[in-house]
């Protein structure tokens, strides 16, 4: 592991900080997404970016023309003025009249973020410490999803894989165009689920069922992580959500029912400590075995 | 002080020598100078954890910790910077500086002030000290969100008991700051006379009495749950986990301020000096500072907008939120126009206000994208939320605060720092500092959540950027203690009284460094 940890370590130096500048930049700006609220909030994310570039750029001049001219190895003398009530006054205004310019789309957003009425389908989401289920309540499916990031990668024992700590066991599988309703909550502790091209966050939290909705308007394939420190295990509990067809959701809903539902992962996060007694509080045991089976050693 | 004086207060001057000085000590620039070396040691400490942090997420893969220990890493380094580093700094420099600045003999209330300072080494211990219990250290984070800080082994009763000690300390501080400042003021120094450092730290001071019983509420009653069978915040008991987020952040959007006002008031003690020129707005700088203060108190659950709000409680914290930048920016304004058309010059001291000035106005700007809530889905809990909390803390409060140091080193220790280390000091951190946190904006951006050991590959690149940076930053500080060092040992030309050519008020009035007893009769105030 010391001598794969350190040729990685060498691949990663010469690759990255020699090479990488003429490779393809990493991505550094938040992704536009597939989702109408994806698009407006990244709307609302350059908007504000801008103002504030704007509002630096003013200011910054101000004080670097200032500094650049106004030093005392110029010559320059220092004036006595240290008020005026008129400047004062307009630079409160100003930011004022910016603000309410950024509230009123901020406000629009946020209205059809939480509307979660005439939703087409509901989907469960319960939180564990370190794994998601997943609860179709229209379709009878129901299982649960889990890191299939093998441990060999995540010690250095193995190269990488593409989809490295963003990879599960069980996607969730969802229909295209069509408005879907998540409801969230949480066995143990408080854990987040998030998918940055979808733009939905919100906390699963034990005792609470929260609500989102989202509306996937491109087949693929979307990735996220748990967004709310949960534990040793928070760093290796991902989501991966695939959007398809109406027609191919149907078929795998029926797939699904087929086969017994709730897969176990058979990879998974490394040594899981036994920190957490509440898994034990499940109502669904059917995969409890497999959690007891991994190596409880840290 | 061996000087053996005929004046009648010559008892005043004898004091024990050696460690019993230290221990028994009731003078506030003794005390002030024990405050700033724990922080020193403090900063130190925490600094180390954030190497650990930083080494363990220079590639993708596991090299160096256990995620578990990862995450008392991050726990402890939040902890260990906000209470054991920034805060007592900002004490450290108001117990030196706010007597000699409103011509008071001492603190108001001595024997108090030497013990809220001689808590904090326990306190601290008590927090450092959970990384050899069984179960290992705390490891929820520094927002110590239940249940999963009900989780915590052995460490969590340590965890409480160091909270309400730190917390003790900085209330008697606070009380002792306000006292200090309402009652020993030196004839003729009115409250809208008051230097500015004077004036956020009473600001400050008040906010502190009100959020950090808040604070000690909170922990008290996570405590109960895990020891007596309540259920305050579990879920199963009929309990509220989202509560104890409420309570805490009704402390901790307060602190956020309590820990960038005493900076902001060095600041606004920096640029005059090094503009020639009084600051501009100074009652605006004062109603600013008490608006940002009031403004800190209702706009706490910004924090958690993914938690499951109601729109109409949503759209409250939002536009409560992106309202502080108005008072703030008129900070900012100010500062910019009091360096316009002065005769600036730019000694270390210059150049860290100026360095703090620009780079907390990016944490701001950041602040506000976060405060607009639909797009804070997005950001809230990502690397974003940690670009933007370093460049708001550690330039506005840790950068200002290391500004205030090289501005009063020489009044402190009577000698000039070395100035060409104290450039070069300067710049590594500029650098180190930029290089750290600006990729962690991209990170956060491109969906990189905070508090995992382990990351995706197309985070790569942005990260080992930020180690990079994080070595040069952290190494960079150790030239501060070399200059300090230089200056308490006495190398280093000999400090005037007004130090500085712009130097105006009635601490650079005093010798440099000042007698053991200062203003023991008070000087007017024209």
């Amino acid at each position: 592991m010391a001598l794969t940890g350190r040729q990685s370590l060498f691949a990663a130096l010469t690759g990255s900080l020699v090479a990488g500048p003429a490779l393809a930049i990493q991505p550094y700006n938040m992704p536009v997404g597939v989702t109408e609220t994806s698009r407006t909030i990244y709307d609302l994310h350059m908007l504000v970016f801008w103002v504030c570039v704007v509002i630096g750029i003013g200011v910054f001049a101000v004080m670097f023309y200032s500094i650049w001219k106004h030093r005392k190895s110029r010559g320059h003398e220092a004036a006595k003025f240290h008020e005026s009530t008129l400047v004062e006054f307009v630079w409160t205004v100003i930011p004022f009249a910016i603000l309410i310019a950024i509230a009123v789309p901020a406000t629009k957003a946020m209205i059809d973020i939480e509307d979660t009425a005439d939703s087409d389908m509901t989907v469960k989401i319960t939180a564990y410490q370190w794994k998601w289920h997943y609860d179709y309540l229209d379709d009878g499916v129901s299982f649960y999803s889990s890191l299939a990031t093998p441990r060999d990668e995540i010690y250095n024992e193995a190269p990488k894989g593409e989809h490295y700590l963003l990879q599960v066991d069980n996607e969730v599988v969802l229909p295209v165009n069509k408005k879907v309703r998540f409801l969230l909550t949480a066995n143990d502790v408080i854990h987040a689920w998030w998918i940055p091209d979808l733009a939905v966050k919100r906390d699963a939290i034990p005792g609470f069922v929260n609500e989102m909705w989202t509306r996937i308007e491109k087949p693929g394939v979307y990735r996220g992580q748990c967004a709310e420190l949960c534990g040793r295990d928070h760093g290796f509990m991902p989501i991966v959500v695939r959007a398809v067809e109406q027609d191919e959701y149907d078929k795998w809903v029926a797939e699904k029912k087929g086969s017994v539902a709730g897969g176990a992962s058979t990879t998974g996060n490394p040594e899981v400590t036994t920190t957490s007694g509440a898994v034990d509080d499940s109502g669904d045991t059917d995969d409890l075995a497999a959690e007891q089976d991994r190596n409880h050693d840290a | 002080m061996s000087a053996v004086t005929t004046h009648d207060d010559a008892h005043h001057e004898e004091h024990p020598s050696g460690i019993m000085r230290w221990i028994t000590t009731t003078n506030h620039k003794d005390i002030g100078t024990l405050y700033l070396w724990f922080s020193f040691a403090m900063f130190f400490v925490g600094g180390t954890m954030a190497l650990i942090i930083r080494t363990e997420l220079f590639m993708p893969g596991l090299q160096v910790v256990d995620p578990q220990f990862f995450n008392s890493m991050t726990t402890l380094h939040g902890l260990i910077m906000v209470f054991g580093a920034v805060m007592p700094a900002a004490v450290g420099l108001a117990n030196w500086m706010i007597p000699i600045m409103i011509g008071a003999p001492d603190m108001a209330l001595p024997r108090m002030n030497n013990w809220s300072f001689w808590i904090l080494p326990f306190a601290g211990f008590m927090l450092v000290v959970t990384l050899f219990l069984p179960g290992g250290a705390p490891a929820g984070g520094w927002t110590m969100y239940p249940p999963l800080t009900l989780q915590t082994g052995d460490a969590f009763p340590f965890l409480i008991f160091s909270v309400h000690l730190l917390g003790m300390s900085s209330i008697m501080g606070s009380i002792n700051i306000i006292a200090t400042i309402l009652n020993l003021r030196a004839p003729g120094m009115t409250l809208m006379k008051m230097p500015l450092f004077v004036w956020t730290w009473l600001i400050t001071a008040f906010l502190l009495v009100a959020v950090m019983p808040v604070l000690a509420g909170a922990v008290t009653m996570m405590l109960t749950d895990k020891y007596f069978g309540t259920a305050f915040f579990t879920a199963a008991g009929g309990g509220d986990p989202v509560m104890f987020q409420h309570i805490f952040w009704f402390f901790g959007h307060p602190e956020v301020y309590i820990i960038v006002l005493p900076a902001f008031g060095v600041l606004s003690q920096i640029v005059p000096v090094f503009a020639r020129k009084p600051l501009f707005g100074y009652s605006s700088m004062v109603y600013a500072t008490a608006s940002i203060a009031f403004l800190s108190f209702i706009v706490w659950a910004h924090h958690m907008y993914t938690v499951g709000m109601p729109l109409a409680g949503q759209l409250y914290f939002m536009y409560a939120t992106v309202l502080i930048s108005v008072p703030t920016g008129v900070k900012v304004f100010n500062w910019t126009a009091t360096m316009w058309r002065g005769s600036m010059t730019f000694e270390t001291p210059m150049l860290f206000a100026i360095g703090s000035i620009v780079l907390f106005t990016l944490g701001g700007f950041t602040g506000l994208m976060l405060g607009v809530a639909p797009a804070d889905f997005q950001y809230h809990d990502s690397y974003f939320v940690v670009a933007h909390f370093h460049y708001t803390l550690v330039t506005g409060a840790v950068i200002g605060i290391m500004g205030g140091v090289y501005l009063w080193l020489p009044k402190w220790t009577g000698r000039m720092y070395d100035e060409k280390l104290g450039k070069i000091h300067f710049w590594l951190t500029m650098i180190g500092f930029n290089l750290t946190f600006f990729p962690q904006h991209f990170l956060g951006l491109a969906g990189m959540p905070r508090r995992i050991p382990d990351y995706a590959l197309q985070f790569t690149d942005w990260n080992m950027m930020s180690s990079v940076g994080s070595y040069i930053f952290g190494f960079a500080q150790l030239i501060l203690v070399y200059v300090v060092i230089k200056c308490v040992r006495g190398e280093g030309e000999k400090a005037t009284n007004e130090v500085w050519e712009g130097a105006e008020g009635l601490e650079w009035t005093l010798p440099s460094p000042p007698p053991y007893h200062s203003f023991t009769t008070p000087p007017e105030v024209k």
